[in-house]
C-alpha cells in the first residue's frame, strides 16, 4: 500500500491527494462530514486553502467541498506516496 | 396523491418542480436556495397529484433546519421523486439508499444527465435500475428532456424495502453500486474548473471577490441611474407633471382633497419628492426612485446566483464572518438583504445553529438597508453630495462589524464551521434568470406599491388631523436634543414601520441640512424594521428572540444616531 505518511487535511499542500484515515471528533462532526461523503476510506484531493486559517477546499467524489479550518484539522489523511516526493 | 421532490441540495429539484407543475419558483445555482417547501399540482393519468418541492438534504439525519423540514415532509408523502445529480452519483446515492430503506415508493430522476456526457461519465442505466430496484429516468430539467417519461413512471414507483443499515454499511453499498454502474474516462480540466479553483485560492480568490463586488455595485448603479435618467424622470417630468399641474388647478390649489391627491405645492409647483400626495410622491417614489434599483439589483444578484459565484464568496469571507459570530455562508442571506430583508431573514434557515440565525437576522434587519431604502438614500442624500452617501454606508458597515462582534461574544450557543458544497460554474439560463428577476420585481410591485400608497394616504390624513404634531411634541426631547433632527422627523420613524422608502421620503420636505439627512437616513435604516420584516422576524425567531432583536435595534439606532450627531 502506498504510504506517504499521515497528516491532517489542514496541513496538506494544495494539489496533494490521499485517503481519509480518521475523523477526530464527536458525533456532530462525523455526521456533517459523512453527509457530504467525507468518510474514512474516501479518496480526496486538496484544491486550496485560504489565508488566516480560512476554509480548505477539497475534491471528493468529483465534487468540490469547502471545509472550515478547525474541521479540516480534525480530518486525518493518509497521503499518497508520490505526493511526498 | 402527494408527490415529494427530494434530493441533495442544488441538483435541480426546483427546476423540475416548475417543469412538472408550471408553478414559478426561485431557482439558483447554490445549495440551499429552497428553504421552505412549495406546493403545486401536476396532471397524472386521469387526475391530478399534489407535488411538493422539498428543501435539499444530504441525509435523513438532519443537520440544519432546512433538512429537518425535508424529513418532516417525508412522513406525509405517498411517492418520492428522488432527484439525483447524475454527474455526482456517489454523493447522491447515499440519500437514495436511505429513502429506499424507509419503505416509501421511489422513482429516481437522474437529473443533469447532459453533464455526464461532457464530463466523460458513463452510467449503465439498466444495471442501476436492477441494483436499486426502482425506476430510474434520465432527465435534463432545464430543457425538459425526460420529464414526460418521468411522469409516466410515477405510478411504477416502488420500494424494495432495503434493510435498515448503519452509515458505514450504507456508504459501502454506495461504493459497490458505483463500481458496477459507473465508468469515468479521464479528461482535461476545463477553463470553468480552472476559474472555479482560482476563485477559492487566497490571492486570486481575493482579487476575484473584490472585482465581482465592485463590478456588481457599479453595474447596479449604472443600470438604475440609466433607467431613472433616461426613462422614468423624463416620463414623470414631461408627461405626468403637466397632468398634475392641471389637476391641481382643478382642485383649487389647496385643501384636504388636494393635499391627499396632489400634496403640498412647493413654490407653486408640484415637487415629486416634497409634495407628498398620492399621485405625486406616492407614484414617483415607487416607480421612478425605487423600481429602477429593484430591477438592476435583482438582475445582478440573479446573475451571480445562477453562475454559482456565491458559495465561493462564502469561502473567501468566512474568516471575516467568524469575527461576527457567523460563518461564511451567512454572506448569502446578507446579500439577499440588500434587495429585501424579508427573503433574507427566511434564507438564514441555511445556517445550522439557532445562535447564528439570531445574529444573522438581527444584523440584517439593523445594518443591511434594502434596495428600496438604498434607492432613496441615493436619490435624497446623493443629491447633497456623494460623500454623504459614503458616510451613510460607512456608518452602517461599521455598525455591522461592531454589533456583530458584540453579538459574537454575548449571544450564547455555538457557531459551527463552514461546510458547503461548491457547485460548478454554470452559464446562466437566460430565460429562467429573467423570469426570476421578473418574479422578484413583480413581488415588489404587488406587495410594496399598495403599502406605499396606503402609507402616503395615512400620512396625509394624520397630518391633517394633527396627530403627528402630538407625537412629534411628545418625542421632541430625544429627537431634537439627542439626534439633532427637527421634531417633525419622528413622523418618518413612525412611518418607517410601514415602508422605509416612504419614511425617508418624508424627510425631503423638512429642509434638513446634509448632516441631519445623514443622521436621519442612518437612524431610519437601523431603527424598527418595516412591518413585513417584523412579521418574518417574529415567525423565524419566536417572540422572545424577536423582542431581544428589537431591543438591540432601538438601542443601536439611538446610540449610532447620537454619536453621528456629535461627530459630524
Amino acid at each position: 500500500m502506498p504510504d506517504g505518511g499521515q497528516t491532517t487535511l489542514a496541513r496538506m499542500r494544495a494539489g496533494q491527494s490521499g485517503v481519509v484515515a480518521h475523523l477526530q471528533g464527536g458525533h456532530g462532526l462525523v455526521n456533517r462530514l459523512s453527509a457530504l461523503g467525507i468518510i474514512p476510506g474516501k479518496r480526496i484531493t486538496k484544491i486550496s486553502s485560504t489565508l488566516m486559517r480560512g476554509p480548505v477546499t477539497i475534491e471528493v467524489d468529483r465534487a468540490r467541498v469547502a471545509i472550515g479550518f478547525g474541521m479540516a484539522s480534525r480530518i486525518l489523511v493518509q497521503l499518497d506516496d508520490e505526493s511526498t516526493k | 396523491m402527494k408527490i415529494l421532490l427530494m434530493g441533495n441540495p442544488n441538483v435541480g429539484k426546483s427546476v423540475l418542480f416548475s417543469r412538472l407543475t408550471g408553478v414559478r419558483v426561485i431557482v439558483s445555482n447554490y445549495p440551499g436556495t429552497t428553504v421552505s417547501y412549495t406546493r403545486g399540482e401536476t396532471k397524472l393519468g386521469e387526475g391530478t397529484a399534489e407535488v411538493i418541492d422539498v428543501p435539499g438534504t444530504y441525509t435523513l439525519e438532519p443537520t440544519s433546519e432546512a433538512e429537518e423540514v425535508a424529513l418532516e415532509m417525508l412522513r406525509s408523502g405517498d411517492v418520492v421523486i428522488n432527484v439525483v445529480n447524475a454527474a455526482n452519483l456517489e454523493r447522491n446515492l447515499y440519500l437514495t439508499l436511505q429513502l429506499l430503506e424507509k419503505g416509501v415508493p421511489v422513482v429516481v430522476a437522474l437529473n443533469m444527465w447532459d453533464d455526464t456526457r461532457h464530463e466523460g461519465i458513463d452510467i449503465n442505466l439498466d444495471k442501476l435500475r436492477e441494483l436499486l430496484g426502482v425506476p430510474v429516468i434520465p432527465t435534463v430539467a432545464v430543457t425538459g428532456e425526460g420529464i414526460k417519461e418521468l411522469v409516466e413512471n410515477i405510478p411504477k414507483a416502488t420500494s424494495p424495502h432495503l434493510p435498515s443499515r448503519r452509515r458505514d454499511q450504507r456508504w459501502a453499498a454506495v461504493g459497490r453500486i458505483i463500481n458496477q454502474v459507473q465508468h469515468v474516462t479521464h479528461r482535461h480540466h476545463t477553463w470553468r474548473e480552472r476559474l472555479s479553483d482560482a476563485s477559492v485560492k487566497p490571492l486570486s480568490g481575493g482579487i476575484i471577490a473584490l472585482a465581482v463586488l465592485a463590478v456588481s455595485f457599479i453595474v447596479v448603479r449604472f443600470i438604475a441611474e440609466g433607467l431613472i435618467g433616461y426613462v422614468f424622470e423624463p416620463l414623470f417630468n414631461n408627461l405626468w407633471a403637466p397632468v398634475l399641474t392641471r389637476l391641481s388647478a382643478i382642485l383649487g390649489g389647496g385643501g384636504f382633497l388636494h393635499d391627499i391627491v396632489i400634496g403640498k405645492l412647493i413654490n407653486g409647483q408640484v415637487d415629486f419628492f416634497q409634495s407628498f400626495g398620492l399621485l405625486s410622491s406616492g407614484l414617483y417614489i415607487p416607480f421612478a426612485v425605487v423600481l429602477p434599483y429593484i430591477v438592476s439589483f435583482y438582475l445582478v444578484l440573479s446573475l451571480l446566483e445562477d453562475v454559482g459565484y456565491l458559495p465561493r464568496l462564502a469561502v473567501m469571507v468566512d474568516t471575516i464572518m467568524h469575527r461576527l459570530g457567523l460563518h461564511g455562508y451567512a454572506i448569502i442571506p446578507t446579500l439577499l438583504g440588500l434587495g429585501c430583508n424579508v427573503p433574507a431573514i427566511l434564507a438564514t434557515r441555511i445556517l445550522e445553529s439557532k445562535r447564528e440565525r439570531f445574529i444573522a437576522a438581527t444584523l440584517i434587519s439593523i445594518a443591511i438597508p434594502c434596495a428600496a431604502l438604498q434607492a432613496m438614500i441615493f436619490g435624497l442624500v446623493g443629491a447633497r453630495g456623494a460623500q454623504y452617501v459614503v458616510i451613510v454606508y460607512g456608518t452602517l458597515f461599521v455598525v455591522w462589524i461592531i454589533l456583530g462582534t458584540i453579538l459574537r461574544y454575548t449571544v450564547r450557543g455555538f457557531t459551527p464551521e463552514l461546510l458547503i458544497e461548491i457547485p460548478p460554474y454554470r452559464l446562466p439560463q437566460w430565460r429562467a434568470m429573467l423570469q426570476k428577476v421578473w418574479m422578484r420585481v413583480y413581488g415588489f410591485l404587488a406587495e410594496a406599491i399598495p403599502i406605499i400608497l396606503g402609507a402616503v394616504l395615512v400620512i396625509n390624513i394624520l397630518y391633517f388631523f394633527g396627530v403627528f404634531e402630538a407625537i412629534a411634541s411628545f418625542t421632541a426631547p430625544v429627537v431634537t436634543n439627542f439626534l439633532g433632527l427637527p421634531k417633525e422627523a419622528v413622523t418618518a420613524v413612525v412611518i418607517g414601520f410601514l415602508r422605509k422608502d416612504v419614511a425617508l421620503g418624508m424627510l425631503a420636505p423638512l429642509a434638513l441640512s446634509a448632516k441631519q439627512l445623514v443622521v436621519g437616513s442612518v437612524v431610519l435604516s437601523m431603527f424598527f424594521p418595516c412591518i413585513a420584516t417584523f412579521v418574518v422576524l417574529l415567525r423565524e425567531l419566536g417572540v422572545v428572540d424577536m423582542l431581544k432583536s428589537t431591543g438591540i435595534m432601538i438601542a443601536a439606532a439611538l446610540i449610532t444616531g447620537g454619536i453621528l450627531n456629535l461627530v459630524l
